[in-house]
């Protein structure tokens, strides 16, 4: 069974269609690239799958989270189903973190509400050697300055490991990460990618990557989905689509990365 | 590396001077307020003088029409302001920000109307409104007063939480937190409170300091606490058909309702740098 099963999702607004009729669905362990230019639906849909889409959307089509409906959910249904199944990573690190509270704080909040839904004691030298092992996990340097430190106090590629480890500490099934990398620079975008895809793989979850940048959904992901103004255009493995496109857009996108990266050239 | 540490410390310097002004403004009034539950220099009510005396070392303010000691009065003045100040904010704060939260919550039809009552409500002049409130109680009391200015204030403070939830709850950092499988009450008092509490607070200041001042006219019209409570807006109603002749009757309460008013403004400035971890030693 899928543990996301995404069948003709149209998502309107205002008499406007943004999304029509998208199917896909990720099997537990696979890692799926959703790319598309801005405004072709990308995060839209990634927010439907959580329940999390903006006042005033109509949604048709079913969305099936773990074998949960999620299309027509109550929010209390959704607050349950959410984190333990799925968690997200955003494109923008200064805004992903809650300013003012101290970096340990914020990483123990998912775990002790972890441990609490499991019916289990909290105790707070466990909670706090936890969020330790999470922040090594994703290699933060530092770790007992880290925590007491403001988000304000750390860098951005630190903050955006931050928040990996925050999802982490859900044990979600899958993890959605819209354009994660994008604010960085390269050298850090690269490394949070590794990161990222050796996580995934060490912990068995589901990976939904969003994002406009063909090199970092090949680097990450093994099957793609392309979206163009709320369509499915294209699908299949990543390196079949990227070698092979089939789609006239598909192809327009391979050929601006290449002829970007022949620009870069020597400096990459 | 030098330069770095000066830029660090001087604004906390200056921060904590203004912390520290408002504080002792404040403590002031407070302490004053405190004392005159035990004990004040003359019998508020009764002649303790000359009529009209000018300031002296018996009479600090000088006395009023009746030989009454002024200065008696503005202590207990003191402690009319603060009840209605905190007193109005309080009520202000508690309807306030439990609605505006309601409305950055709630589906766009509810909020689209109580953001439209919030207008309606801003639009009547504080005063106004508050003269209504006491006019459709029994009589005009410090309760009255107090419960009239705590509504007027409270459509401000909902339509200023209303729009800084808004801001707050469209960060990643919520939406984050909302996927992660966070309740709405969590939301609300771990994430969204924090962060807009420090403008809040600052509003709350302002808004304390607006109610002292709207206490004084509703008194000065004669719709505040009744007497014997000398409000400042009475002291200052009952000094003006002499305020050729004995200034001194106005002048010291207006300097009281200022000294007040600006400590908890500065206070409230000073609270607000203490309690922003992104301003503590930098700005």
């Amino acid at each position: 069974m899928s543990l996301l099963d995404i069948r003709g999702l149209t998502l309107s607004t205002g008499g406007q269609t943004l999304v029509s009729d998208v199917s896909f669905s990720i099997a537990p362990g696979e890692r799926l690239g959703l790319i598309g230019e801005s405004g072709s639906g990308k995060s839209l849909t990634a927010l439907a799958t959580i329940g999390l889409l903006p006042r005033g959307f109509r949604v048709q089509g079913s969305i099936k989270l773990d074998g949960h409906e999620v299309v027509g959910a109550s929010e209390s249904a959704m607050i349950a189903l959410r984190g333990a199944t799925a968690a997200t990573v955003f494109q923008e690190p200064l805004t992903a973190l809650n300013p003012l509270m101290k970096v340990g704080k914020q990483v123990a909040e998912p775990v002790v509400r972890r441990h609490r839904r499991a019916g289990e004691t909290v105790d707070r030298a466990a909670v706090a050697r936890e969020v330790h092992s999470l922040l090594e996990r994703v290699s933060l340097p530092d770790i007992d300055r880290i925590v007491k430190s403001y988000p304000y106090e750390i860098s951005g590629g630190q903050r955006q490991r931050v928040a990996i480890a925050m999802a982490l500490a859900c044990r979600p099934k899958l993890l959605i990460a819209d354009e994660p990398t994008t604010a960085l620079d390269v050298t850090t975008q690269v490394e949070i990618l590794d990161l990222l895809s050796g996580l995934v793989r060490e912990d068995d979850m589901a990976l939904l990557f969003i994002s406009h940048d063909l090199p970092v959904v090949a680097r990450v992901t093994e099957n793609v989905v392309v979206l163009r103004r709320g369509e499915v255009i294209e699908r299949g493995q990543v390196h079949a689509v990227f070698d092979e496109p089939k789609h006239e857009y598909t192809r327009s996108l391979v050929d601006a990365a290449t002829a970007f990266d022949k620009a870069l050239g020597p400096a990459r | 590396m030098s330069g770095q540490v000066e830029t660090a410390t001087m604004p906390n310097r200056r921060g904590s001077l203004t912390l520290t002004v408002g504080l002792v403004l404040v403590g002031l009034h407070v302490a004053v307020a405190l004392l005159t539950l035990m004990w004040t220099p003359y019998d508020p009510t009764g002649m303790s003088g000359g009529r009209l005396e000018a300031p002296s070392l018996a009479h600090w303010a000088g006395t009023d029409r009746l030989g009454r000691d002024l200065f008696t009065q503005i202590m207990i003045g003191s402690r009319i302001a603060l009840i209605v100040g905190f007193g109005a904010v309080a009520i202000a704060a508690t309807i306030g920000v439990t609605l505006g939260v309601l409305s950055a919550f709630a589906t766009r039809y509810l909020d689209d109307i109580l953001a439209a009552a919030f207008d309606i409500l801003i639009a009547f002049p504080t005063l106004l409104l508050a003269m209504l409130v006491v006019a459709a109680t029994e009589s005009a009391s410090l309760f009255s007063a107090t419960l009239a200015l705590g509504i007027a204030i409270s459509a401000i403070v909902a339509r200023l939480t209303r729009i800084l939830a808004k801001r707050i709850l469209s960060m990643d950092y919520i939406t984050a937190a909302r996927t992660a499988g966070a309740s709405w009450p969590s939301i609300v008092f771990r994430h969204l409170l924090p962060n807009i509490w420090p403008m809040l607070a600052v509003n709350f200041a302002l808004q304390f300091g607006l109610a002292v001042i709207a206490e004084a006219s509703l008194s000065y019209l004669g719709l505040g606490a009744p007497p014997p409570n000398a409000s400042w807006g009475r002291l200052l109603q009952e000094a003006q058909g002499t305020v050729y002749t004995a200034p001194f009757g106005a002048i010291a309460p207006g300097i009281a309702l200022v000294t007040l008013v600006i400590g908890m403004n500065l206070l409230a400035d000073g609270l607000r740098d203490a309690g922003d971890p992104t301003r503590r030693g930098r700005q």
